[in-house]
């Protein structure tokens, strides 16, 4: 039904000549599409038959292809904006306060974004590439005339995997971040790893978890689901590939600061009232 | 090798019906007006120019396309009209075999046939499948070739692969998309004669896409010229080498001089 639909609305676009003027009903038509792109999405989850071993397969992909980079950068973080907080609250003799401050930002913030910039280029780059590249070489269609759902196959499985394993990774970084700044904290101020884990969460609260899971989920959903759609979409042999990649990656990063945008505003709305 | 040429016309429902269809790109008119039926046990081969919509023509009939005007009927039952599951359920008895073969290059020779075998039949189990994935290689003559990956493999053998996976599902309608174009004369003739084999054993129905008038006369009951949209001359072989139309003329000597 959702192909039949697209099938019209490409169609009557393009019978209608140029509506306003062919790039905006480009725009207009890509838009369409990709909103039936996320309702076939949604439809297609929650109906039989459910591809684990691809899923449990594409979730070990995704994490492990960005577990050493995640742990770098966590690392980096956690090191680099301690170090940087430190001049600040050492002239307010607030030094007991940099574990907190650190948990607090990472944890309303550089945890979830940090992975999912990363993730972003890794793991979207590769889905807008991979299923790029089977577009152009008709292995999609290939699949669909075996009567296999290559949606169902290819991009729930995706889609589902990012979503899953991009939280993980989010916590994940998150604690090796945390470990980051011990370790600095540890060298300059003595702190013992227990006191800093103490220290550190007591400011954070139920809502700044749930923004954390929310941010996490949000930004896997989003660089599944827009890698999917550009490499699903490609065109044009490996030219089509490459800016499939591209495009996955650039509209992934600039969609997740738009999500951050509106999580944050969302939740210091219930904060603060 | 050469093919009798005789039209089968029996008296079942043709296995493929296509009337007064119609399609566009855009403001691009590709076909205008198509009507073909192939009966069952027949090939028809399909020869048309580069951008004449022979590809587009056989993915309508296998619902990878959807028509602006007109009707495919397969196996009785109107293509556009079914829902997904109905579709699946007639892809079945649909082999497609795609121009450049469409292997999955993530998964070797094994696993590409049979990955649509253990999706579609349920409660298969290894020995089976391994039997039936050599089954289909057999067929095709690359046994050997089984834990390739299709990188590893020539043109030619990746079109002999492409055709064993759609032959796995034991289709009962073959749609072949340019099966000869990039192939040398030889593994060309290797083909060809894959194609009347795959017909003989499997009693399929065959469309082949195709502009090697060597592949069309070898392999085709029947040949059907596409020309601005429209079938210009549909007959056996002979029947089209003696035409008096200009254009299948052109197309004949040039691929005599070839």
């Amino acid at each position: 039904m959702i192909h039949n639909l697209k099938h019209r609305i490409n169609v009557r676009f393009a019978s209608k000549g140029v509506l306003f003027s062919k790039k905006i009903d480009e725009f207009l038509c890509d838009c369409s599409n990709a909103f039936l792109f996320v309702v076939r999405f949604f439809k297609e989850a929650f109906t039989k038959p459910f591809h684990l071993n691809e899923l449990i397969n594409q979730c070990f992909d995704v994490g492990l292809k960005s577990l050493l980079l995640i742990s770098i950068t966590g690392f980096i973080v956690g090191v680099v904006f301690t170090e940087q907080s430190r001049p600040g609250l050492v002239d307010f003799g607030a030094t007991s306060w940099l574990p907190s401050l650190v948990c607090l930002a990472i944890v309303r913030a550089l945890g979830p974004l940090v992975t999912a910039l990363i993730c972003a280029g890794k793991v979207g780059s590769g889905i807008g590439a991979e299923l790029g590249s089977m577009q152009v070489t008709e292995q999609i269609d290939a699949m669909e005339v075996s009567a296999i759902n290559p949606f169902k196959y290819l991009v729930v499985t995706r889609v589902m995997a990012t979503t899953i394993a991009i939280p993980v990774l989010a916590i994940y970084c998150s604690f090796i971040g945390l470990y980051g700044s011990y370790l600095n904290v540890h060298e300059q101020e003595s702190s013992s790893l227990i006191s800093f884990y103490q220290n550190a969460f007591s400011y954070i609260s139920f809502l700044d978890l749930f923004a954390f899971m929310l941010k996490s989920v949000t930004y896997g959903f989003t660089i599944g689901m827009v890698s999917c759609y550009m490499g699903y979409h490609a065109t044009q042999g490996t030219r089509g590939v490459g800016r499939a990649a591209n495009q996955a990656v650039v509209l992934t990063i600039f969609l997740v600061f738009i999500e951050e945008f509106i999580i944050v505003t969302g939740i210091n709305f219930f904060r603060y009232g | 090798m050469e093919r009798e040429n005789r039209h089968i016309v029996n008296d079942h429902a043709p296995v493929i019906s296509i009337s007064g269809l119609f399609k566009s790109f855009g403001e691009l008119p590709v076909l205008q007006g198509i009507d073909l039926n192939l009966y069952e046990g027949e090939n028809i081969a399909i020869l048309g120019k580069s951008g004449s919509g022979k590809s587009v023509l056989i993915k309508m009939i296998v619902g990878l396309l959807l028509p602006d005007k007109g009707l495919v009927t397969v196996l009785g039952q109107n293509v556009a009209a079914l829902n997904r599951k109905a579709l699946d359920r007639l892809r079945l008895h649909i082999g497609f075999s795609f121009q450049n073969s469409a292997l999955y290059d993530s998964m070797n020779v094994f696993q590409n046939l049979a990955f649509p075998l253990t999706m579609n039949v349920k409660h298969l189990n290894r020995l089976q499948v391994t039997r039936a994935v050599e089954e289909a290689l057999e067929a095709v003559g690359l046994r050997d070739k089984i834990r390739e990956m299709p990188s590893d493999l020539s043109g030619g053998q990746r079109k002999r692969i492409g055709i064993a996976r759609t032959l796995i599902l034991k289709p009962k309608i073959m749609l072949y998309d340019e099966p000869t174009s990039g192939l040398d004369p030889v593994t060309s003739a290797d083909i060809i004669e894959l194609i009347n084999l795959v017909q003989s054993q499997y009693h399929t129905s065959s469309l082949i896409i195709t502009h090697d008038l060597t592949c069309a006369k070898n392999t085709a009951n029947r040949i059907a010229m596409l020309s601005k949209g429209k079938f210009s001359k549909i007959g056996s072989f002979d029947e089209l080498f003696v035409t008096d139309d200009d254009q299948l003329k052109a197309f004949f000597n040039y691929n005599f001089l070839q």
